[in-house]
């Protein structure tokens, strides 16, 4: 198989309060001998909050990033869901719309770029499913993690809206039965396990604004996972992991009860089948301690 | 290949009579479907051969009355819309079908709809214009006006965006996707006059749109593409269009990424929160945020990373603004 290569959007996150996410992104795929080519230039993608003050200007942010992508000839790849969100829908809203995708062309000439609608945006895990391959993936797998129980968090923005989802990256994941998480944990060697939360939100969007709201979601989630007797819990959104591993404790206060689970990446699950240091994943990084390693 | 015409599957069924009941049980029914079967038409034969107690609503039968809604595991659906088939390729050959809130149930599958026509009452859902009595040519609205609206009338009032909204869920007084999608479709009406009222009324803390949690449930479960989230959007735009957005934790929230991209590129999240919450909001983040720096979660100002090619964002961001707070 030719080498897959892709432009890694780092987001945000990555950089700053998930810095172990960055290092399993690097430490996987190095083991899988995938190329990531890292978009610099990058800006944020607005989180899902930039658009409700100005959307044009969110338009113009993310056709800048993927026009950095377009200028590889790469595809892009995100690792957070809600940049893939973003930056899909915005390629999504120019391709469909030409009017829009000039005016916001005549802003980008003016830093000398242009966005063509050439590059495919997808998600890292979308990309090692689809692209590199489950089967694959089974076969390199050295430390199986068979000893677990695993509850997939998939995170509201990989899933949904499926109509601009599936038209991205090729997962065809029904939002109300999602299984590429699950098929990941499996192929890792683990038990997945079904809960009622694991398609469900976590709330992080609103943690400012509606904080209650946020921490029952939260609650709901974890308490949904223990619940159904998973060890651990294991995420693709570096958000979904930040509220999931830090809020905890306001969580269990709006719950009523307590609630903790050890959250993964997926790229640390993925990266501890591989063999994966846990110094290599940033395992120490997590603020509910990881006890299992 | 024969294509398969008939699958054999079970039905849980939501039972309930308030009247009569204090716990509500499921019935289990085992038939043979077949590709053209909808979920009403499995409902009807339930109800005539085997149990003729079981109350649903139905009306239309073809999507547009929008009463038929209940959830097939989980998922908000039209009855009469839905083919088995379909739910079987998705779920298996287990279907629980429930009315949309279990909460407001009144008899098996239907529901008790108060709370979401008050949430409706609260925006005018209806178009307010000081019309002559005997006006002297016809009062058109242009194709391209109409479009504003970005089909925001197609919505049936079904109620299955608002029953799977989990904002809504919790908060109550949320106003919620299908009555923020009517606000929208009024307030976008080139005859409308009372929009500005419509945003003060989704401008407010808690029942606003500040309190979506942006799940993108609402988008994908709407049987009519009504995409009320899209509409959200619109309406917090059309906020600080009008000049009235509050000076707020939410309203800061959404202004402190422009501010953040400005200076770094990327969002500077310590300074993100601060900015929103304020100096003394802030505090109540310090518990968390101590246990975070603990683990090398923080970055701290002086190391804050920044995008490549910074001048070209800051050039864009003020070029590229179209509102101000
Ligand atoms: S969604 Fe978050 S991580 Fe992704 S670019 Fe935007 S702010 Fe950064
Ligand atoms: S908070 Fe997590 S689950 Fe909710 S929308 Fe964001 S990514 Fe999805
Ligand atoms: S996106 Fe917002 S309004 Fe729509 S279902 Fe989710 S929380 Fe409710
Ligand atoms: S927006 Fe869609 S789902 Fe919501 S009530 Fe209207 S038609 Fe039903
Ligand atoms: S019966 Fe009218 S929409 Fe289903």
């Amino acid at each position: 198989m030719e080498k897959l290569k892709y432009a890694l959007f780092t987001g945000c996150t990555a950089k700053e309060s998930t810095p172990e996410q960055m290092m399993a992104t690097l430490a996987v795929a190095n083991k899988l001998g995938i190329e990531l080519v890292e978009l610099t230039e990058a800006s944020c993608c607005g989180a899902s909050h930039l658009q409700d003050y100005d959307d044009f200007l969110s338009l113009v942010l993310n056709a800048r990033n993927i026009a950095y992508a377009e200028k590889h000839g790469l595809t892009m790849v995100t690792i957070c869901n809600t940049c893939q969100l973003n930056t899909a829908m915005t390629k999504h809203r120019l391709d469909h719309n030409a009017e829009l995708k000039a005016k916001v062309n005549a802003k980008l000439s003016e830093v000398g770029l242009e966005y063509k609608g050439t590059s495919q945006i997808t998600h890292f895990l979308y990309a090692i499913i689809d692209d590199f391959g489950l089967d694959k993936i089974k076969e390199m797998v050295v430390k199986p993690l068979s000893q677990f129980n695993i509850a997939p968090f998939y995170g509201c923005h990989n899933i949904r809206p499926s109509e601009l989802q599936n038209e991205t990256h090729k997962g065809h994941e029904n939002p109300y039965k999602p299984t590429s998480l699950d098929d990941l944990i499996i192929a890792c060697g683990g038990a997945s396990v079904d809960y009622e939360e694991k398609n469900k939100c976590c709330g992080f969007h609103a943690e400012l604004q509606a904080p209650r709201t946020a921490a029952i979601l939260t609650g709901n989630a974890v308490a949904g996972a223990m619940d159904a007797n998973a060890d651990w819990m294991v995420t693709p959104c570096p958000l979904c992991h930040l509220k999931l591993d830090t809020q905890t404790h306001h969580a269990s206060v709006a719950i009523g009860r307590e609630v903790s689970l050890p959250v993964l990446h997926m790229q640390q699950m993925v990266g501890l089948a591989l063999g994966c240091t846990s110094a290599e994943l940033g395992l120490n990084h997590h603020v509910t301690k990881v006890n299992f390693v | 290949m024969d294509t398969i015409k008939s699958k054999q599957v079970t039905f849980k069924v939501f039972r309930f009579n308030e009247e009569t009941d204090y716990l509500p049980y499921y019935n289990t029914y085992t038939l043979d479907v077949t590709h053209e079967e909808v979920v009403l038409d499995i409902l009807n034969r339930i109800k005539w051969d085997h149990d003729g107690s079981l109350s649903y609503r139905r009306s239309c039968r073809h999507g547009i009355c929008g009463v038929c809604s209940i959830k097939a595991n989980g998922k908000g659906i039209l009855a009469c819309k839905t083919r088995l088939f379909d739910l079987v390729e998705t779920f298996g050959s287990e279907i629980t079908l429930e009315p949309l809130s279990i909460k407001r149930a009144i008899k098996d599958l239907i529901i008790d709809k108060k709370d979401f026509w008050d949430k409706h009452a609260q925006v005018q859902p209806f178009l307010v214009s000081d019309i002559e009595e005997h006006p002297a040519q016809e009062h058109l609205v242009s194709p391209h006006d109409a479009e504003k609206l970005l089909e925001a009338d197609y919505c049936i009032q079904c109620g299955a965006c608002h029953y799977s909204c989990p904002a809504l869920a919790i908060n109550e007084e949320f106003i919620g996707p299908a009555a923020f999608a009517a606000a929208y479709r009024f307030s976008a009406d080139v005859r409308d006059e009372a929009s500005l009222e419509r945003l003060h009324v989704v401008n407010e803390e808690a029942q606003g749109v500040w309190d979506c949690v942006k799940c993108m449930e609402c988008a994908e479960v709407c049987p009519k593409e009504v995409n009320p989230i899209e509409k959200i959007t619109k309406l917090h735009n059309m906020v600080f269009e009008a000049n009235i957005a509050k000076n707020n934790v939410a309203t800061r929230h959404a202004v402190g990424f422009a501010h953040s991209i400005e200076k770094h590129g990327l969002l500077d999240e310590g300074e993100l929160v601060r900015y929103s919450e304020g100096n003394i909001g802030v505090l109540k983040h310090v518990p968390v945020a101590l246990k975070m720096f603990a683990k090398g979660k923080i970055v701290l100002p002086w190391n804050m990373p920044k995008a490549d090619k910074l001048d070209e964002i800051k050039k864009l961001v003020k070029s590229s603004s179209t509102v101000k707070f």
